[in-house]
């Protein structure tokens, strides 16, 4: 595939303050299609605050973002769903009281319109949804059932459904596994290979080697808000990486 | 787990949902039934029926609003003073001599521009919680409403400003007698929540404000304009606090100071009653009318039975309690845990 290693989004010397705190500085990030970026980093180090300045929940102070070679500027995660950049977050973001259907097309449902108001087409949702989650080999008992009912790898499931239902190119995920018991979280690192196979470029925020190590093909850590070390995984060692995380090279 | 103990779980887990959503109906027949009973001459008879009716036209209205509040994880604890002030605007106009469809519309812009400064004051000023800014406008609304009318009643309005709270169908035609005639606020009633269960069920708006009931933070991350749609939601439940103002001086004749003092504490506790949840995300339209019905029926026949008011507060508190605790059961074993 000649996409296979076109570089899909690149951020340079991103840069954020809340107040007088500095969260990240001249921070430098790339993905590229069907490739999986690790992003590892002790808490504060600034992982979900680099997350969610790449979705557009917060505006970088300084530096810009680059997607297929054009700087973008992001104003709001609709921008970035707009060019297909997706975010799992490690919350979820699913509204336990709605529908998985519901939950995957949230904000961007199919409609009928009628003037100024915007009915919901159900049974398109319940049609995309279905073939969506078969897509996916995600196993429900229906599209139909509220996402509180299911259990948390089933959530996690239907949070990466969401992330993917419109042609995602980049998906970024939080935590993936942090909240899953453990035989769930062999079906969500397979769920990120699949994903990883159909040319989307991956990036997992992670605690956990086992899950960098099972799907990651590059590792990058911050500390302290700045870029600390990189390399293909490949090339290094999970010692190796545990060290970068407490600041040692 | 064998496979009949599966059977016995997932039919009980296939009548959750119905139970949901249809448990509060059984206990408003149940209600009918045994006031039915206890009153076989009056209760059901077309005068009290249409009574009820009328007692709860503009209760109705201002439950709605909260309700669609209460679905975002809000309060509004100023639709009662909405009301009054709408109301008393309704009774300056009038006697200003304005032709009578001016009048006719004043509390609804009314209601609509109060509603607008809730939801604008909560979002913009960001106020921690909508409990702060509701309960500063209903002392602001109700503070205006009296400042504007000197705190003194207003009578006296023309038949077509008081058709929606006093006008009768007549029936005639079908037959009836003339005292079987249909009060213009039930149809009313009908026609407001037909419209505003279409709103809540089928629109992508009304979705919205489930999902942000649901998980406010899912909302956002999802490219929902929040504070545009809460400005909405507070906006509608003003604007529904104002048809209840037009509604009220067509029964009423007047604007009054008192007008709808601690009917906002009504308007919760219908919804509270109707299954809609405090946490928000959680409520049907069907239920608030429900609750709002199993007040009405309440208030009605312990007045036929001549029961004191003050027991009438204790039975309502008490449903109050145990409509949310059947509640708390339910999802005790509704939900996964």
């Amino acid at each position: 595939m000649s996409s296979a290693n076109q570089l899909l989004l690149e951020a340079k010397n991103v840069t954020k303050y809340f107040g007088t705190i500095t969260a990240l500085e001249n921070v430098n990030l790339k993905i590229h299609a069907g490739e999986c970026l690790g992003v590892v980093g002790d808490n504060g180090a600034g992982k979900t605050t680099l997350m969610k300045v790449l979705s557009g929940l917060y505006k970088p102070s300084a530096g810009s973002l680059h997607f297929e070679g054009k700087e973008k500027v992001l104003e709001s995660p609709r921008d970035s769903q707009n060019l297909g950049l997706e975010m799992v977050y490690q919350d979820l973001a699913l509204a336990g009281n709605l529908p998985i259907g519901e939950n995957i097309f949230l904000g961007r449902e199919p409609t009928t319109n009628l003037g100024l108001l915007k009915f919901l087409d159900y049974k398109k949702i319940k049609e995309l949804t279905e073939a969506h989650l078969g897509k996916l080999r995600i196993n429900v008992k229906s599209a139909d059932q509220k996402v509180e009912e299911l259990s948390g790898g089933q959530r996690q499931a239907v949070a990466i459904a969401r992330s993917t239902a419109f042609n995602a190119k980049v998906v970024i995920m939080d935590e993936p596994t942090a909240a899953l018991a453990i035989k769930e979280v062999g079906k969500v690192l397979d769920l990120i290979n699949g994903l990883k196979k159909t040319g989307v470029g991956v990036i997992v925020i992670s605690h956990r080697m086992d899950d960098i190590f099972a799907v990651c093909d590059r590792v990058m850590a911050l500390f302290q808000g700045t870029n600390f070390a990189e390399s293909e995984l490949s090339n290094t060692s999970r010692d190796e990486v545990i060290g970068w995380i407490m600041g040692k090279k | 787990m064998d496979s009949k103990d599966q059977d016995k779980d997932s039919l009980y887990l296939k009548l959750i949902p119905y139970f949901e959503k249809y448990g509060i109906l059984l206990l408003l027949v149940i209600m009918i039934v045994v006031m039915h009973f206890l009153q076989p001459d009056v209760f059901l008879s077309w005068r009290n029926v249409t009574n009820v009716f009328k007692q709860i036209s503009w209760q109705s209205m201002l439950a709605l609003g909260v309700f669609m509040v209460i679905v975002t994880a809000g309060i509004d604890l100023s639709v009662g003073s909405i009301m009054m002030l709408s109301l008393m605007i309704l009774a300056i106009v009038a006697k200003a001599g304005a032709p009578w469809y001016i009048v006719v519309i004043t509390p609804l812009i009314a209601g609509f521009l109060c509603g607008l400064f809730n939801g604008l004051g909560i979002t913009l000023l960001r106020m921690p919680h909508p409990f702060i800014m509701t309960l500063g406008t209903l002392y602001i609304f109700r503070g205006t409403g009296n400042l504007i009318s000197g705190g003194t009643p207003i009578s006296g309005f023309t038949d077509e400003v008081r058709y929606l709270g006093h006008g009768r169908i007549d029936l005639t035609w079908l037959g009836l007698e003339k005292s079987q005639y249909l009060p213009v606020s039930l149809v009313l009633i009908a026609i407001v929540y037909i419209i505003f269960w279409i709103f809540m069920n089928k629109t992508r708006t009304g979705k919205w404000i489930y999902a942000i009931g649901g998980n406010p933070n899912a909302a956002r991350a999802s490219g929902i304009n929040v504070n545009k749609i809460l400005v909405i939601v507070y906006s509608l439940c003003g604007f529904l606090s104002g048809i209840g103002a037009l509604i009220l001086a067509g029964r009423t004749d007047s604007g009054y100071p008192n007008a709808g003092l601690q009917s906002e504490l009504d308007a919760i506790a219908a919804c509270i009653i109707g299954g809609a949840s405090f946490f928000g995300g959680r409520g049907t339209v069907l239920g608030v009318f429900a609750g709002v019905m199993i007040m009405g029926i309440l208030r009605n026949g312990l007045n036929l039975m001549d029961v004191s008011s003050f027991w009438q507060q204790v039975l309502i508190g008490s449903i109050i309690v145990l409509a949310v605790y059947v509640d708390v059961l339910r999802r005790d074993f509704g939900t996964r845990k």
